[in-house]
């Protein structure tokens, strides 16, 4: 149903102007001052800012909409299981999310054309940058994409759904910073915490992945909590249907 | 005829509400069954439980001597439901709706786009209405949309809730025909308000109230179980007194129960009902009874059949009358309680 509706070609659109007016933004900043970094490094630094928005609009309506209308139900009448529907809704989701930012990887190429072919400047286009950013956008796509899916499958209203999801991607992005800074957190007998909440600052993990680091562990983080989003999911539709 | 459907004292609960009890019966394969009953009786609980779409409390069922409660999904495999409102997705096309549940049914990609094209010709959708969205359907068209799919993949059992909601005359006879064309090869279950067109279509009736069975059987055998008296028709220009005298000389049992004003003309028409015991209470002894007064000028003489109508109030009547009671009383404890 994804792509027969237009509200995924208006996320998409809206989500390309928004990425293509902050990557011209970065374009001008690097064109006024000197700076030694690429600039898909700060592009992919603002990655919440679209993400915060473009993630709950592609899965408010999966499950909400469909028990809403009671379509849910003429689906689950075929001998498709619960678990099939909530991965299929996943997949196609995860599919239009990856396909979108992949859209975004061609700014660069567009920008380097324009410049003219002689320019190498690693500023403007670093492949290794590039691959480290769209991995973490893919890693961490599974898991937010999982979560507005466990969003959905809990109310039958569209914009209870989309609040939900933006609440949770609210918390999982920016959350941990702000958990970081509390004050009781800073003490000496706060350490093993405050080591546990920085294992789960999404924020240091862009870095590492943009500088080519590329840990397991947050690898196993998004995707455990990917797994444990979706069962809870498919929980979720099998029980209420 | 081998069994299609067997249920054996299904119950479902809702937390404390019991909507369906102890609920017996058995289909054949092949047959056609009206499925009545008040709003709220359990109807829709039975058609979803039958579908394996959700379990019962307690007892059994089995389609196609399959269990429902240990393989609903073999059972969803043989089922084709159509729920009531129907709801469909309105962003899609017709044509690419029904191709897209032929696959979710599992029909292979050279069967898909045939037998896609057969169900839309049975319900006259190729026509007009193959490639309109979904959304900018009328109702009727939208309900031969949920047939068509619930025929998709050529299942043992169709279930339809409400089929014929919302469709014109000519689209009813369509689907009435379809049915007739249907019985013999797969068993129909069909849940409708619409009593006549049940009548019409329907082997058997189950009648369901409070979530129990009160009425099961053909329509004939229904009539003759609820309906303790037969109707006659009777026009003529006649005076009451002149009408009862005959009546009285066929049987004392016989009552007038209604008489219309005379016309331009003076003609009458009477409505009498007679018991069923009185057999020997054929038209032609009223006809030989009503002619042999000279004053009477009788014009027309018929039997009114009782119908499936007049079996579901009986049937539900008394459980109707119970509810109404128990209103009235927690209406009169109120007022007392406000005064």
């Amino acid at each position: 149903m994804l792509f027969y509706s237009t509200t995924t070609y208006v996320v998409g659109v809206f989500f390309l102007l928004l990425m293509g007016a902050l990557f011209l933004t970065i374009v001008q900043e690097f064109s006024q001052i000197p700076q030694n970094v690429s600039l898909m490094e700060p592009f992919f630094q603002v990655f919440w800012m679209p993400v915060l928005f473009i993630v709950p609009l592609l899965t408010m309506k999966s499950i909400a909409e469909e028990r809403r209308l009671c379509t849910l139900e003429t689906l689950m009448t075929t001998s498709v299981s619960s678990w099939a529907i909530v991965l299929s809704k996943f997949l196609s989701i995860y599919f239009v999310y990856m396909l979108l930012w992949l859209l975004t990887c061609l700014f660069p190429f567009i920008l380097t054309w324009v410049l003219g072919a002689e320019v190498t400047d690693l500023r403007v286009f670093d492949s290794a940058v590039l691959l480290g950013g769209l991995s973490f956008i893919a890693i961490t796509g599974l898991f937010y994409i999982a979560l507005g899916l466990f969003a959905s499958s809990l109310t039958r209203s569209q914009l209870t759904a989309g609040i939900l999801s933006f609440s949770f991607l609210f918390a999982v992005i920016v959350g941990g910073r702000f958990l970081a800074e509390v004050p009781f957190l800073s003490g000496s007998w706060a350490g093993p915490i405050e080591g546990s909440l920085e294992y789960f600052q999404t924020f240091i993990h862009l870095e590492d992945f943009t500088r080519g680091v590329l840990d397991s562990r947050p690898f196993f983080l998004y995707v455990s909590g990917t797994l444990l989003a979706l069962g809870v999911t498919g929980l979720i539709v099998e029980a209420k249907s | 005829m081998s069994e299609s459907i067997r249920v054996e004292n299904l119950t479902k609960c809702y937390g404390s509400v019991r909507a369906i009890e102890d609920l017996s019966f058995s289909i054949n394969h092949g047959e056609v069954i009206g499925f009545l009953g008040p709003n709220g009786a359990g109807k829709s609980t039975t058609m979803r439980i039958l579908c394996g779409l959700m379990p019962a409390t307690s007892g059994r069922a089995y389609l196609g001597g399959i269990s429902i409660a240990r393989h609903p999904e073999k059972v969803r495999r043989r089922v084709g439901f159509m729920p009531e409102n129907n709801p469909l997705p309105n962003e899609m096309r017709v044509s690419e709706y029904l191709r897209f549940r032929a696959e979710l049914k599992g029909l292979s990609r050279g069967a898909r786009k045939t037998r896609v094209g057969e169900v839309m010709e049975i319900c006259n959708l190729d026509k007009k209405a193959k490639y309109k969205m979904i959304k900018t359907l009328s109702k009727g068209f939208r309900q031969r949309v949920g047939i068509a799919d619930a025929l998709l993949a050529k299942p043992d059992v169709i279930i339809m809730d409400e089929p014929t909601i919302g469709l014109d005359p000519h689209q009813i006879i369509g689907i009435r025909r379809l049915f007739n064309e249907l019985k013999g090869q797969m068993t129909v279950i069909i849940s409708s308000h619409i009593l006549p067109e049940v009548e019409a279509t329907c082997d058997r009736a189950i009648i369901i109230n409070h979530g129990s069975i009160v009425a099961l059987g053909t329509p004939m055998e229904l009539c003759r179980e609820f309906i303790s008296e037969s109707s006659y028709k009777i026009v003529a220009r006649a005076t009451s007194e002149s009408i009862r005298s005959a009546l009285n000389t066929v049987s004392p049992g016989i009552s007038v129960v209604d008489e219309s004003a005379p016309d331009a003309l003076g003609i009458v028409t009477w409505i009498i009902k007679a018991p069923v015991g009185c057999d020997r209470t054929t038209g032609h002894t009223l006809i030989e009874a009503l002619s042999a007064d000279s004053s009477i000028f009788l014009q027309e003489c018929s039997r009114e059949h009782s119908h499936l109508e007049d079996v579901f109030l009986a049937a539900t009547k008394h459980s109707w009358e119970e509810n109404y009671a128990v209103q009235r009383r927690y209406q009169k404890k109120a007022q007392t309680l406000e005064s």
